[in-house]
């Protein structure tokens, strides 16, 4: 340590102090989206969302009960409640109050106003208020009152119910979510067995152009995968193609959709005149499997090297085949590995925006993921805070809590995967 | 059917055709095609053995190929071809094309700002908060609270730092933290994400938070290796906490702070999610992965997209060629 030589370093002060803030820092943009999640659209353009966490003042104009509710008390005639209710406001503490707009701080809770012919208004601090008067009132409205009061904070869960469950067009984040683990699930778990194999291969077997093979897996690590964009929405349209002159003959205007269907294709539910799209989710998972297989393979070799050689040697004189040696011994010794890349995988699947777009949502958006739907979000709602934040936030609360339960392997991962 | 229920079909089906296929060829290998017994057992070992590794390889060597190596020569090709001609052959006519639009300069000038930027500042950052960081007791919880940003999505960050940069006008309340502080010091609100050159410091800014947990990591950890007798003796030759990190720590970890600039560079050079959720491109802050996107996906032109992707491309290539130099070295 620093301080080896028995003097307490001066600066720890300065460290704890610098730390603190960096931390406060980096967390304050997220806490606010938070908060905003909870609070309606009123609180979140009425005030900043740090204000949200202390009692507020605010202005309201509330209106006592009508005359239905009045009642005859020792000749007088009556209208109690507490106005705070009236509006499903929360219940706060009243500064001051006043009975017109040009002058709302005129009276102090627990003042009795006059309100001439329409009788007197006693408000008390928690809203309680009383309205008296010796003739009975009519009309159908109630007083109005002008409150200047200090309510506590407040939170909803209204947002989140809209988002996930609201059903409306624009609010297809419910789907999003599960389209999301649709495309994530495939894509982290197929990568993981194809690059164990591979790994092992190039790890523990020897053959020639075994190191150019592991030369070509760095390579292909920082190879920046906006190449693969057309060449491959190309290649799937071809496949679809493929498929449709193999189970029937394609329309001559569009070779992507059905003029007839054969026997193998009726089996399979195609029918003539059906459309096949270039995207969809097998076209994406393939192409998440690809684009994961470079660090996949690199994590898992540079982890499975350093297991002890005597085993992986004693089994082979034991006669265990290559198959069983990799089953019985390499795959569950290698679990943290396999652990690290999984949350890679999972955290850029579940992340990632421009592979969706290519190569999953077509134009009937019934595929769509929350990333792409909250992008949408941002151009249709910007103003919207209160359905954007709940949005946002219901697509990072898995990641993160993935980041918090499996950090460690996240961090293992990290090191292992940085090319040294 | 529901694409939940595909999708755990498609794991089950890719799964065991996974496993089937890895089992029966070596199976078939094993008993079938070279069998280890009869008058050539151990010839037929050796043969299996030698092919055994390329089973074991084959469907990554195909996914790899056909997903990340042909892309790269397929979109060199489709550079130098005009698809609105059938593909004709037209040499570096959309190259030409892309370098008189000024979108590309813009794209240009601005990624070698955020080039700039991004990498020095994560890791800058990422080295302060590693070294202030391993010398508390509570430092387990700040480091894991500054790498939270790594799990949310660059869309997820865009949404979280736009409403940091929100601007309402003067006189209503404002609800973004940053104008809230410009008001209440007596300024004037602005709407930072279109005020040109400087919006491009903000959008990094959203990259420079989510990478330096990235760096943090990387860092403690070389800090952590650097020898215990190194820092002792020069705490006994007098140096003061400063010397100690600058002159020790600093030129000990070399290797690893270049590590994770040149990781970061990479990440930087293909940024697209935070930019087209937050601006797309607009008020001059274009990338180049953006302005590819643009051309490839709605002006539809694959020229020039291919071009601007074979220039991303060409940025990468050196490190690219490091890389695999170390890799190399590493392992002789």
């Amino acid at each position: 340590m620093d301080n080896i030589a028995g003097k307490k370093s001066s600066l720890t002060w300065a460290v704890h102090i610098s730390v603190a803030v960096l931390v406060f820092l980096w967390m304050f943009p997220t806490v606010g989206l938070l908060v905003s999640s909870f609070r309606s659209a009123d609180q979140i353009s009425g005030s900043g969302w740090w204000k949200a966490l202390f009692p507020q003042e605010q202005n309201v104009m509330i209106r006592t009960a009508g005359p239905a509710l009045q009642q005859q008390i020792d000749g007088a005639y009556v209208i109690e409640g507490n106005l705070f209710e009236q509006d499903d406001l929360p219940i706060g503490t009243v500064s001051v109050w006043g009975t017109s707009s040009r002058d709302i701080n005129a009276y102090k809770p627990g003042d009795t106003a006059d309100l001439g012919e329409d009788g007197q208004l006693t408000i008390a601090e928690n809203g309680d208020y009383t309205l008296l008067k010796t003739t009975e009132f009519s009309g159908s409205r109630g007083e109005r009152v002008f409150l200047t009061a200090k309510t506590p904070p407040t939170f909803t869960l209204q947002n989140y119910k809209t988002v996930l469950f609201s059903g409306q067009a624009t609010d297809k984040m419910g789907k999003a979510f599960l389209n999301t683990f649709t495309v994530t699930i495939p894509a982290t778990v197929i990568p993981i067995l194809i690059a164990a194999f591979a790994a092992y291969a190039l790890a523990w077997m020897d053959f020639p152009g075994r190191a150019l093979l592991i030369a070509a897996v760095v390579a292909l690590l920082v190879v920046p995968l906006q190449l693969a964009l057309i060449p491959l929405l190309s290649f799937h349209g071809a496949v679809v193609e493929a498929t449709i002159a193999f189970l029937g003959t394609p329309d001559p205007d569009n070779l992507r959709r059905f003029a007839t269907v054969n026997g193998l294709g009726r089996l399979l539910g195609f029918e003539p005149g059906e459309a096949v799209s270039s995207k969809g989710y097998l076209g994406v998972w393939m192409a998440h499997t690809g684009f994961g297989l470079p660090l996949a393979i690199y994590l898992l070799r540079n982890y499975m090297v350093g297991l002890p050689k005597d085993i992986i040697e004693n089994a082979r004189v034991d006669g265990a085949t290559e198959f069983q040696i990799f089953t019985k011994i390499i795959l569950p010794l290698s679990f943290p590995a396999l652990a690290s890349f999984a949350i890679f995988q999972f955290l850029w699947t579940w992340n990632d925006l421009l592979v969706a777009l290519v190569f999953l949502i077509d134009s009937s958006g019934d595929t769509t993921v929350m990333t792409r739907q909250i992008v949408e979000l941002l151009g249709t709602r910007g103003g919207n805070w209160e359905i954007l934040a709940t949005a946002a936030f219901v697509s990072i609360a898995v990641p993160l809590t993935v980041f918090f339960f499996m950090q460690k392997y996240l961090v293992r991962g990290l090191l292992a995967g940085s090319v040294k | 059917m529901h694409p939940a229920v595909q999708g755990l079909l498609t794991i089950a089906i890719g799964v065991s055709a996974c496993i089937g296929y890895f089992y029966f060829s070596n199976v078939i290998l094993d008993k079938v095609i070279f069998p280890a017994r009869g008058k050539h057992a151990g010839r037929n070992i050796n043969r299996a053995n030698l092919i055994r590794p390329w089973l074991f390889l084959f469907p990554a060597i195909a996914a790899l190929g056909l997903y990340l190596a042909y892309p790269v020569v397929e979109t060199l090709r489709l550079s130098l071809t005009d698809r609105d001609m059938g593909g004709a052959f037209i040499g570096f006519e959309n190259y030409r094309k892309m370098s008189i639009d000024p979108k590309f300069w813009e794209a240009m000038r601005n990624n070698a700002l955020w080039l700039l930027v991004v990498p020095a500042a994560s890791t800058a950052m990422g080295l302060l908060v590693a070294q202030l960081t391993d010398r508390i007791r509570w430092g387990a919880i700040a480091k894991s609270l500054i790498f939270m940003p790594m799990a949310i999505s660059f869309v997820g960050a865009a949404v979280i730092w736009k409403l940091v940069y929100d601007a309402r006008p003067l006189g209503t309340e404002q609800i973004g933290i940053l104008n809230a502080i410009l008001v209440a010091l007596g300024g004037e609100p602005h709407t930072f994400l279109t005020l040109p050159f400087w919006n491009n410091f903000f959008l990094m800014v959203v990259l420079i938070w989510i990478q330096t947990g990235f760096a943090m990591v990387i860092l403690s950890a070389a800090l952590r290796g650097v020898p215990e007798e190194t820092i002792e003796a020069a705490i006994v030759d007098g140096a003061n906490p400063f010397q100690i990190f600058f002159k020790i720590k600093i030129p000990q970890i070399m290797g690893t702070i270049v590590v994770v600039w040149t990781t970061i560079t990479i990440t930087v050079l293909k940024v697209f999610d935070i930019v087209f959720a937050m601006t797309n491109g607009q008020w001059e802050t274009q990338v180049l992965a953006n302005y590819m996107y643009d051309k490839l996906f709605r002006a539809n032109d694959w020229g020039v997209g291919s071009a601007a992707a074979m220039v991303i491309m060409l940025l990468v290539t050196p490190i690219l060629v490091w890389n695999v130099y170390n890799a190399r070295k590493e392992m002789k």
